[in-house]
């Protein structure tokens, strides 16, 4: 009853932005609620289910994005003759390498020389990748760098990419898992933030593979485009009848569009959550996270289960981020930020109760509800504060400049609130038998 | 000869010098971390952020200093500014284990809910630094520029390559060395000092033989907040400030204090070094230095870099998992998390 209570308000908050800011706001904040409550989701598979506190979200989402711009960019056959070849030379011979250090380190008997060797071998390896790479992305960076400069990409329709990029996540969270799961969590949460930050200065770099910090924009969309329903009929005589202007209506549908395939999106995700939670296997991870000694001697594979929910919680979050740049339209490596896309997730999961599925999605909408509408409310406060400064001060012209940074310390002392007064969020775990 | 000289001048001058004076702010920053670590028990997440509010602080120091035309000479404003900085991190992290740490130091709290209430308390910071002063570049450096100049330099040794040693490079070694002494004299043969290693190895023990948690607590954050300060000031005269830059930090610190051995002071300097050499060596280009080296029909044609600056932090990132793989107590056996 209380939860649905807290989601009536929720939506209750949503609505009054709608009739009082403007109804457009108000999609646009519930499209991007829905994409933070589906992160969330993810997380809270990682650390609700299982435990884990991984803190390199922001990399999975980005992984997520350059799916969009890989999947739905018309294909540039002229790079891929130019660099192609090189391109995939330098793939095979980082295979090589790999497979040739795996067997020097199975075959060699452990000491000093297999070191060397192995070294050896990474080496020699590393050159050789460097030598066909280098020519190739030099020779695709130079076509036409002003437009493209990059390998184009399948030109397939972007809503593919939300699966594609969820396989990418969970590529990356599979190697990240078998290195770092056998450690406990605050390596975890170290060797998770260096991955996301290495995800994020690969993405900015590479030119080659979605322009780097030069950014792709106009990425194709799944919904119609405002332009063409202005001049369609239906919608003419939609925005005659409800006395609104065509533009704005145009805008509504295609948000709502955008919103109606999130939702659908959440809602598959969140029904197979719970059948997860519900399930022996979501009984079985519950158990692992209280106490994986006790588990184990049960017999219950710690590690593999550990790197199985760390795969599923990222390729979710990679799907968010494939829809995130969907949203945006446009691919821009430099507005991945540590602070927006990692930690705040981790404040939606903690407010909104870890461990419940519910509890993500609520702490999802109000997390990023209060994010979005902090920066006018900070502004309207700091405006009244500073009023008796006169117009033309200094102090106040800071203060109204540095208004925004107030949702920053606002999500700190959420976070800490929450932790302390009720350490299991909004809506708490349900502790089934 | 002469090109073997250029050539080291060279590589002293783009490698040595900058490695040195990095790996020096990165230990500090390093030591605070594992400090923490070895008495509180938990990775501290605002670490970062808390170089960048001392470093406000002195910053805001220097300034008013400035505006009432006190100087320090030929040296920065900013060492003058430096011990209210640290005085107003110390008060601020003092704060923060008040309102927020000792809660769950009495819940006896995994160390797990101490790392999330530290990325708390790091948005805290975060917004309070963005807040009063913005998340924008400041240059806060005054007094001598250069010990050496590059020109000065070439002139005086007639070869080609200048080297050049900028008084902050200087000025964050002998700071650094400084502390460093004081700390291990500290730790090593004061009563507090030995109260805290001893409280830092067992606990129970610790308070068996009358030892005052809160006060071992109390001076820890105070360490950890002038070490903070002392490195983010540092970091600060020797590039820029920026508090985004100053989050960014967090990776390699952590880096040096695991590499190093978490909880181990020692090692969090040798991590600290290993870190920055490693940065600074494989992102460096070395086109000019073997041009010096070897014969002209030999001179290699591209830069020679290992790879492009901006991959940095995949560097620190490489050797931490190395170690995390190898040695998971770290070069100097420290505590396995």
């Amino acid at each position: 009853m209380r939860n649905i209570l807290l989601f009536a308000a929720m939506f209750a908050a949503l609505a009054a932005v709608a009739v009082f800011q403007s109804p457009t706001l108000a999609i646009s904040i519930i499209n991007l609620c829905l994409i933070s409550a589906i992160m969330a989701l993810g997380v809270n598979m990682q650390w609700g289910y299982g435990g884990l506190f991984n803190v390199g979200i922001m990399g999975f989402a980005a992984l997520g994005g350059v799916a969009a711009v890989l999947v739905s960019l018309p294909p540039r056959p002229e790079a891929w003759s130019a660099g192609g070849l090189g391109l995939l030379s330098s793939g095979l011979a980082l295979v090589v390498t790999g497979v040739i250090v795996a067997q020097i380190r199975k075959r060699l008997p452990a000491s000093r020389m297999r070191g060397l060797i192995t070294l050896l071998a990474v080496i020699i390896g590393f050159f050789t990748i460097r030598a066909f790479f280098d020519p190739a992305t030099d020779a695709i960076e130079a076509l036409d760098p002003a437009q493209f400069g990059n390998i184009g990409g399948l030109g397939l329709p972007i809503i593919l990419s939300w699966l594609v990029g969820g396989l990418f996540a969970a590529g990356a969270a599979w190697v990240v898992a078998k290195i770092a799961l056998g450690l406990r969590s605050d390596y975890l949460a170290i060797a998770t933030l260096g991955i996301s930050e290495i995800v994020i200065a690969v993405l900015k770099n590479e030119d080659w593979l979605a322009r780097g910090v030069k950014n792709v924009s106009g990425l194709s969309r799944p919904v119609p485009y405002e332009v063409d329903l202005q001049e369609a009929p239906w919608l003419i005589d939609l925005a005659n009848t409800l006395s609104m202007s065509v533009n704005e209506l145009s805008s509504i549908v295609v948000r709502g569009g955008y919103a109606a395939l999130f939702l659908i999106v959440l809602i598959v995700l969140t029904w197979a959550a719970e059948r997860a939670l519900r399930s022996p296997w979501g009984r079985m991870m519950r158990a692992i996270r209280d106490n994986r000694d006790a588990a184990a001697a049960m017999g219950k594979d710690v590690t593999a289960r550990h790197i199985q929910i760390f795969v599923l919680g990222s390729a979710i979050v990679g799907v968010a981020g494939a829809m995130l740049t969907t949203l945006e339209g446009q691919f821009t490596p430099g507005s991945y930020q540590p602070l927006r896309f990692t930690f705040l997730i981790w404040v939606m999961v903690i407010v909104g109760g870890s461990g419940n599925n519910w509890g993500s999605i609520l702490g999802g909408f109000l997390i990023w509800f209060v994010w979005v509408q902090a920066e006018p409310a900070g502004l309207l406060i700091m405006d009244a504060v500073t009023a008796g400064f006169g117009e033309d001060s200094a102090i106040r012209a800071h203060l109204l400049d540095a208004a925004p940074h107030m949702r920053l310390l606002l999500m700190g002392l959420i976070l800490l609130t929450v932790m302390r007064f009720s350490p299991r969020g909004l809506i708490p775990e349900v502790i089934r038998r | 000869m002469v090109d073997i000289l250029n050539a080291l001048v060279l590589f002293s001058n783009f490698v040595l010098i900058p490695g040195l004076a990095y790996g020096a702010q990165l230990a500090l920053g390093a030591l605070g971390v594992t400090l923490i670590y070895a008495v509180l028990r938990f990775s501290n997440f605002a670490h970062g952020d808390l170089m960048a509010f001392g470093t406000m602080a002195t910053i805001l120091v220097t300034w008013w200093f400035q505006s009432m035309g006190i100087s320090f000479g030929v040296l920065p404003t900013a060492l003058l500014a430096l011990p209210f900085g640290i005085a107003i991190a110390a008060v601020m992290s003092l704060f923060m284990d008040r309102a927020v740490y000792s809660f769950y130091r009495k819940k006896r709290a995994a160390p797990v809910t101490f790392v999330i209430a530290s990325v708390g308390v790091m948005f805290i910071l975060n917004g309070v630094v963005r807040l009063i002063i913005g998340p924008d570049d400041q240059r806060f450096a005054d007094g001598e520029r250069f010990i050496v100049r590059a020109r000065d330099f070439e002139a005086w040794s007639g070869l080609s390559e200048g080297l050049a040693l900028r008084s902050t490079q200087a000025i964050t070694l002998v700071v650094a060395i400084l502390i460093v002494i004081a700390l291990f004299w500290f730790l090593n043969r004061t009563r507090m000092g030995k109260a805290m290693r001893a409280y830092s190895d067992n606990e129970d023990l610790a308070l068996l033989s009358g030892i005052d948690p809160a006060r071992v607590v109390m001076v820890t954050w105070i360490i950890a907040a002038a070490l903070a300060t002392i490195a983010g000031v540092l970091y600060g005269l020797d590039k820029s400030f920026k508090p985004f830059t100053y989050f960014q930090l967090l990776l390699p610190i952590f880096a040096a204090a695991i590499v190093g051995g978490i909880g181990n002071p020692v090692g969090a300097i040798a991590g600290g070094f290993v870190i920055a050499f490693s940065e600074v060596t494989v992102t460096y280009a070395y086109k000019r230095f073997l041009g010096h080296l070897l014969p002209e029909n030999l001179a290699p044609d591209g830069l020679v870099q290992l790879l492009s600056t901006d991959y940095k932090f995949a560097v620190s990132f490489v050797i931490l998992v190395v170690v995390l793989l190898f040695r998971p107590t770290g070069l100097f056996r420290g505590k396995v998390i």
